[in-house]
């Protein structure tokens, strides 16, 4: 066992010892503890949860990565991954809170009808599936890189611990781990990345200091055939950016995992306050993120420019048997890099690197000492795993309360629905082991795709559903559904899934940015056959009003009017 | 338990029709705080990082292009501002309307 193997195995040793210990000290009895974690999360603590359930192993593996390598067009997953706060803070959190019970679909049941709930529950089971399949593969990848453990073994080592947590403390359970893994995960983030920016410029803020080393890598990066490093649109054209980056905002405040952690605070100042401490948190690692991506790049081009394949840093041989790093067989020296293994296979470049390893093997390409090497494991991880809990618990959650009760069994008993939650949280956790061992190739498009479903279907309708009382059941469901087959569509046009085989992209509209214009489609449908339909009840448009006061109006402040 | 009941000052709320100007007042100071909010979260995103984005490359500061600074830096800050603001002038409204969340003992819950 290498040095960096014997870190890493302790730091994740520890870590989920952590996780471990929490799961035992919250362990819940009631279904109010398992859903919603009591609603007695103090606002910091569920800002630090949220970021970590928000930010996932392609958040912490691949961002810096994928911003490396599209160079200025990164910015859609920087913006598009917080600008959706913004949205979620003014627009839903607040209200949704306010509301106050489980689950997303439940909110649309009341507000418009047990249809759109059942078609909601469904949606947020399958939305939360596509995103637990990159959080389990990016586990393994993480394990079977720094322990050397097969990969399906690591998928199945993390499961395990998620299922301690997940099935005995439910939300509460989830929400203290979250708070214990953004700890972990930013740590790990950060540290690696203030050394190489003291590294390379001496100064360790790399939010300020990765602009001295901009124009230097816009050079090199021409010299190898890559695009201009700061040019905008190099990689997308300008459209495609705008919609990929909006569908990016609006599907992070309609993903059902995020905004079921506002249910847990205590008040709903409490949920403004948890949306504002969680972009801090997770802004910390966004705006880290481009600058360990332009460090990390200028650092493995220069150490392999003009270099002899025989003499190549001693990172690209200990990363070669991951098949993360692979060199051309015939080159001598490396002129050209590509990020597209098929690119690669066709002979086009000397040198493949896969957009994982930029975060994965920064700390070695910088040279520093082998126990930051570990710490950066154990950060891995615990992106990947705190993300998968959320998503399994929104899964368990859509499962049990918003079908199997109604539908099958109408008069659980309270202990009888905590019992069906937690076996549907263990089955979840099972089939998520099996998407993990079989995942497909890159962790963050396939999050990516998330997105535009949540985008064209949750966003609008509880937009529509908080902010027009005159929104009906029938615009919703008609909203929602044509939402999801207009995105599902364009996205089976233009990716090969399911057999059908890829079209070329119209407009310049990539199958990420599809979702926006998914949103515009739902908004259209929702709001014209709302105008078509009879109002909703008093009742309902009565529990509108009300959750938009965060309480009751005290008498002492009649002076106000 | 939901924090309408928790929240309510000592003496009640008013009858069941009360006069709900004030609610009105509330909601269009809520909606108009939003608006100007969201009016700059579209600046400085879509249009400083985005729309303009090959404009503001021409000027360079500390080594960032202006227009790639935005996309990738200065709009995440401006974001947080942003939430920050919306969180305090909500506390305000809340205080002013007489509907923050209050323990019993009228401290903020």
């Amino acid at each position: 066992m290498t040095e960096i193997q014997t870190w890493a195995l302790v730091f994740v040793a520890l870590s989920f010892g952590v996780y471990i210990f929490i799961a035992w000290r919250s362990r819940v009895r009631e279904t109010k503890g398992f859903f919603v974690a009591e609603q007695n999360i103090p606002a910091f603590a569920n800002g630090a949860a949220v970021a970590a359930d928000w930010m996932s192993a392609a958040s912490f593996i691949s961002m810096a990565g994928l911003i490396a390598f599209l160079g200025s067009d990164g910015s859609i997953y920087l913006m598009g991954w917080t600008g959706g706060y913004v949205l979620l803070a003014l627009l839903l959190a607040p209200y949704l809170r306010k509301w106050g019970k489980f689950t997303v679909p439940e909110f649309v049941g009341e507000r418009f009808s047990e249809t759109v709930r059942s078609v909601s529950a469904v949606v947020a089971i399958i939305v939360s599936f596509t995103y637990v399949v990159g959080q389990m593969a990016g586990g393994g990848i993480v394990f079977s890189r720094f322990l050397q453990v097969e990969q399906g073994w690591g998928v199945a080592i993390a499961a395990v611990v998620i299922f301690a947590y997940a099935v005995f403390g439910g939300m509460k359970g989830i929400t203290w781990t979250q708070v214990a893994q953004y700890t972990v995960l930013i740590v790990a983030y950060l540290i690696p990345a203030w050394a190489v920016a003291q590294t390379m410029t001496g100064i360790a803020v790399p939010q300020i200091s990765f602009g001295q080393i901009l124009a230097e890598l816009d050079a090199i990066g021409q010299e190898f055939g890559l695009p201009v490093y700061t040019e905008a649109f190099t990689a997308r054209p300008m459209q495609d950016v705008f919609l990929v980056t909006m569908a990016l905002m609006i599907g992070t405040a309609g993903l059902p995992h995020v905004i079921i952690r506002f249910y847990t605070t205590k008040t709903v100042r409490g949920a403004r306050y948890s949306a504002l401490w969680a972009l801090v948190f997770i802004g910390l690692l966004y705006t880290t993120a481009p600058a360990v991506g332009a460090f990390t790049k200028l650092n493995m081009l220069q150490g392999v420019q003009g270099v002899s394949t025989d003499a190549l840093p001693s990172w690209v041989d200990s990363w070669r048997a991951t098949g993360l790093v692979s060199v051309a067989e015939d080159s001598d020296t490396i002129t050209s890099i590509t990020n597209n293994a098929g690119d690669f296979a066709a002979g086009q470049a000397d040198m493949f690197l896969n957009n994982d390893i930029l975060v994965l093997a920064s700390p070695e390409i910088a040279g520093l000492p082998a126990p930051i090497v570990g710490l950066v494991a154990a950060g891995g991880l615990a992106a990947a795993m705190s993300t998968a809990a959320g998503l399994l618990l929104v899964i368990s959650s859509s499962a049990s309360h918003d079908l199997y009760f109604r539908y099958v069994d109408h008069h659980a008993s309270e202990a009888r629905r905590l019992l069906v939650s937690r076996i549907a949280m263990g089955l979840a956790v099972l089939v998520a082991i099996y998407f993990g061992i079989n995942p497909p190739a890159f962790v963050a498009q396939v999050v990516a795709f998330a997105f535009g479903l949540a985008a064209s279907t949750f966003f609008p309708i509880l937009l529509l559903g908080i902010f027009w009382k005159r929104t009906t059941a029938a615009g919703a469901v008609s909203g929602m559904l044509t939402g999801l087959v207009f995105t599902a569509s364009y996205m089976i046009y233009t990716l090969e899934v399911f057999g059908t085989s890829a079209n070329e992209h119209l407009l310049g509209i990539s199958p990420e940015g599809i979702g926006t214009l998914g949103a515009v489609v739902n908004f259209a449908v929702t709001i014209v056959v709302s105008k078509l339909t009879a109002p909703p009840s008093h009742e309902v448009q009565e529990m509108v009003e009300e959750i938009r006061y965060p309480a009751r109006r005290a008498v002492r402040a009649t002076t106000a009017d | 338990m939901t924090d309408t009941a928790r929240g309510g000052a000592p003496g009640g709320p008013p009858g069941h029709q009360p006069d709900n100007g004030w609610r009105k007042e509330y909601w269009r100071r809520n909606l108009r705080l939003m608006l100007v909010l969201l009016t700059i979260w579209f600046l400085v995103s879509f249009v400083c990082g985005i729309l303009l984005v090959e404009q503001l490359n021409q000027v360079v500061v500390a080594g960032f292009p202006l227009g790639f600074w935005f996309a990738q830096q200065g709009s995440i800050y401006v974001f947080i501002v942003l939430i920050l603001v919306y969180a305090v002038r909500m506390d305000r409204l809340d205080d002013e309307f007489g509907v923050s969340e209050r323990n019993d003992d009228g401290s903020r819950a």
